[in-house]
């Protein structure tokens, strides 16, 4: 008799129709989009505000150099005493003074202070330090007889074009997709397994504690009842993520229309520089690079991995949860358990983030996505920088044959664990439950 | 009488513990069987094998004449001695769906359902949650569910924990009309009186092994000693005494009746006949009481156990 499917159903439908897994489910991308539209609004409003900075140039260098934003507004004040400027600029409300004493090239740069009511912001500061600096290198180089203007044609500008020995063209901005591609990937599957994982196991522990447990399996097999209650939350695990992606996207569409807040830029700062460079044509080109290598990436392979190395790990992973939850009584005395489940998985994503960045061929990473319980989030990381066939396949491999003899091992205490209560289990009676 | 049910020298480990030795037990076929022993002895392990929850290590068990198959989870029910439901679920959901596992129909379960709903009058409950009954509520849905899908062989594991004294009536009622209609039971209890009550066949377990089974009459009469419990009346208690005494062996009786009277036990010897001794008694005294003393389960549980 085959109950699988009547397993799935009734575990799918309890942990979608439970009340906390619905609030959880509508609730968390409203907190998320509300917490990222506040933050973008408040540093907006923070950025917003416009200033007026003074400036008393004594030495006559800078007159230019000042332009207007749209945030800041510079008044050069001429020929009246620092003090009178300073209580002038206090009067006025502005936001600060900016004096640059007599000097000559040299010893200018000794004279420059800013006079403000508060200690003024780090970014303005440093802004205003940039523009004098400009302006002292390009007197310097003048005064040295030096063109500016020829200086600035030498400027070159190399990108080294990288090419696989096969022809495959690749680039910086590639691997950076490349790493995000991986990233998301590998970074999914540890969420996923830790939160769904954790669910399984609460589910197992409900069925003890509840005692239905002897009622069920005098029915079903026990691998059944496990294998039902993975796939079947799995399921609703999916569910979950479709409708915070959909509801993600259709929430952040919403709030930027109607109250017009980027929330992909919640600095200004930032935007005006990214403006800037998209005005570069050099960038500009690297865009167009970068559409071409994503139209590049191995995508018909990427998916067909993902979606084997995940289902393999999350089944690998999800089996020890079951495990777990059959041998305790309750979730407290889980702990001991989850410390040896969690850290293969926390290695991964370490391992992933370290090593494949700075080599996604290099040994350790290459050996990683080889070892079972790394491998689905290493090789996921992997896998957009082209990792062999042969490899993938082996690796792969591996982790179906694990995965049968994890699924073997969690069923067969879960099959003695089910059935045992009050004694909290150590590793050794756990042992010795698979002799029975 | 044919057996439905036997139990061929089944022995179970759990690691160094034997927690079931060469056991072997029958079950007649429409008879209401009573696994007794005490906490510890390996009944529910046997249990356990019986629904094919644990495998045996040695030994067989057939149903009907064919080794047990998973087909067989079909032909029994069982209601365990650890036993909920899930609290958030809805009565009627989990009624049903512990049905389908039972390889019902939907349908069928649905109209099943509704029978004993009506017959146990809490058809209102179909849509509440366990968590908002009473424990001996949740009890009787357990043992609808345990029912509902008429197995051949029911195995109640403490059936009436938890019930109070009308409710473990209408439970030992339902049993007892269930087996009528041709279902054998497997009865685990400490609980004698309910053995008394309702069981044919007993077998106890002591320490995995199986000391003693068989017809529960067949079983008193081997245990009686020919003791009768006698109260008397008489003018010279003190001679009636002695006179008894010189024949028969006696030993002091306590039971309770509305007369003063003499009470004693009086064993007769094997071969002698009970109405020797009533006339021997009615000669020299009134008979107010005379009783043969059969042993209880409850006398036979204790003896055999502490005999081991």
């Amino acid at each position: 008799m085959n109950h699988l499917p009547l397993i799935i159903k009734r575990e799918y439908l309890t942990k979608v129709k439970n009340k906390s897994f619905i609030i959880m489910t509508f609730l968390s991308p409203l907190i998320m989009i509300a917490l990222i539209a506040v933050v973008a609004y408040l540093s907006q409003i923070n950025n917003n505000k416009k200033r007026t900075i003074s400036i008393l140039d004594e030495s006559g260098l800078f007159t230019s150099v000042f332009e207007n934003t749209d945030n800041t507004t510079y008044k050069y004040i001429n020929d009246i005493p620092l003090d009178k400027a300073k209580s002038d600029v206090k009067q006025e409300e502005y936001y600060g003074l900016l004096y640059i004493g007599k000097g000559d090239l040299e010893s200018v740069s000794e004279t420059v202070k800013f006079f403000s009511e508060d200690s003024p912001s780090l970014t303005i500061i440093s802004g205003l330090e940039n523009k004098i600096e400009r302006k002292l290198r390009d007197l310097k180089l003048i005064a040295n007889g030096l063109d500016t203007e020829q200086i600035k044609a030498t400027k070159a500008n190399v990108r080294i074009d990288q090419e696989t020995f096969d022809g495959e063209k690749s680039s910086k901005i590639d691997n950076v997709l490349k790493l995000a591609f991986g990233g998301i990937a590998g970074y999914l599957l540890f969420m996923f397994i830790i939160i769904y994982g954790n669910m399984i196991m609460r589910s197992v522990i409900e069925e003890k504690t509840s005692r239905i447990i002897e009622i069920i399996i005098s029915s079903v097999k026990p691998i059944q009842l496990m294998m039902g209650k993975i796939i079947g939350t799995s399921l609703a695990g999916i569910t979950q993520f479709a409708i915070w992606i959909i509801l993600l996207g259709i929430l952040s569409t919403v709030l930027s229309v109607i109250f017009g807040i980027d929330l992909t830029a919640s600095q200004t700062q930032q935007q005006e520089m990214v403006q800037q460079a998209l005005q570069n044509s050099e960038i500009q080109n690297e865009i167009t690079l970068a559409v071409q290598s994503f139209q590049n990436l191995p995508l018909t392979n990427l998916i067909i991995a993902f979606i084997l190395f995940f289902v393999g790990g999350y089944l690998l992973y999800s089996s020890l949860y079951a495990a777990v939850g059959a041998a305790v009584d309750n979730e407290t005395d889980t702990q001991q358990f989850m410390l040896p489940i969690l850290m293969p998985l926390i290695l991964a994503v370490y391992v992933g983030v370290f090593t494949v960045i700075e080599d996604p061929h290099g040994t350790v990473s290459t050996v990683f996505s080889f070892i079972p319980f790394t491998s689905p989030v290493v090789m996921l990381m992997r896998i957009p920088f082209g990792v062999p066939l042969w490899q993938q396949v082996v690796s792969l491999l591996l982790l179906v044959g694990t995965f049968t003899f994890t699924v073997w091992f969690a069923a067969k205490i879960y099959r003695v664990g089910i059935l045992m209560y009050g004694k909290k289990p150590s590793y050794k009676s756990i042992i010795k439950w698979l002799k029975y | 009488m044919s057996e439905l049910l036997i139990a061929d020298s089944v022995s179970k480990d759990f690691g160094n513990f034997r927690a079931l030795n060469k056991v072997s037990i029958a079950v007649p076929k429409g008879s209401i069987f009573g696994l007794l022993g005490p906490n510890g002895a390996g009944k529910t392990t046997l249990i356990r094998i019986i629904n094919q929850i644990t495998i045996p290590d040695e030994g067989k068990v057939l149903l009907d004449g064919r080794n047990l198959q998973p087909e067989h989870i079909r032909d029994i029910g069982y209601l365990p001695e650890e036993r909920g439901l899930y609290k958030s679920m809805k009565v009627g959901e989990q009624a049903l769906y512990l049905a389908q596992l039972k390889g019902m129909s939907k349908s069928d379960a649905k109209k099943q359902l509704k029978i004993w709903f009506d017959k146990f009058e809490i058809g209102d409950w179909w849509n509440k949650k366990i968590q908002e009954l009473s424990k001996g509520q949740a009890q009787k849905i357990q043992f609808i569910v345990t029912v509902l899908h008429r197995p051949k062989l029911l195995i109640f594991d403490e059936p009436f924990s938890g019930f109070d004294p009308i409710n473990a009536n209408l439970i030992k009622d339902e049993i007892l009309r269930l087996r009528e209609d041709g279902a054998t039971v497997i009865f685990s209890t400490h609980r004698m009186e309910s053995v008394e009550e309702l069981c044919d066949h007993i077998a106890l377990i002591h320490k995995s092994n199986k000391i003693l089974d068989g017809n529960l009459i067949d079983i008193k009469r081997q245990y009686k000693s020919n003791t009768f419990e006698v109260g008397l009346q008489s003018n010279d208690s003190k001679r009636v005494i002695e006179e008894i005494k010189s024949k028969f062996e006696v030993l002091p009786a306590t039971f309770k009746n509305v007369y003063d009277d003499i009470k004693l036990n009086v064993k007769i010897k094997p071969g002698t006949s009970s109405n020797d001794l009533l006339s021997f008694l009615s000669s020299r005294a009134e008979v107010h009481h005379f009783v043969e003393v059969i042993p209880s389960a409850n006398d036979i549980f204790i003896q055999t156990v502490q005999n081991n």
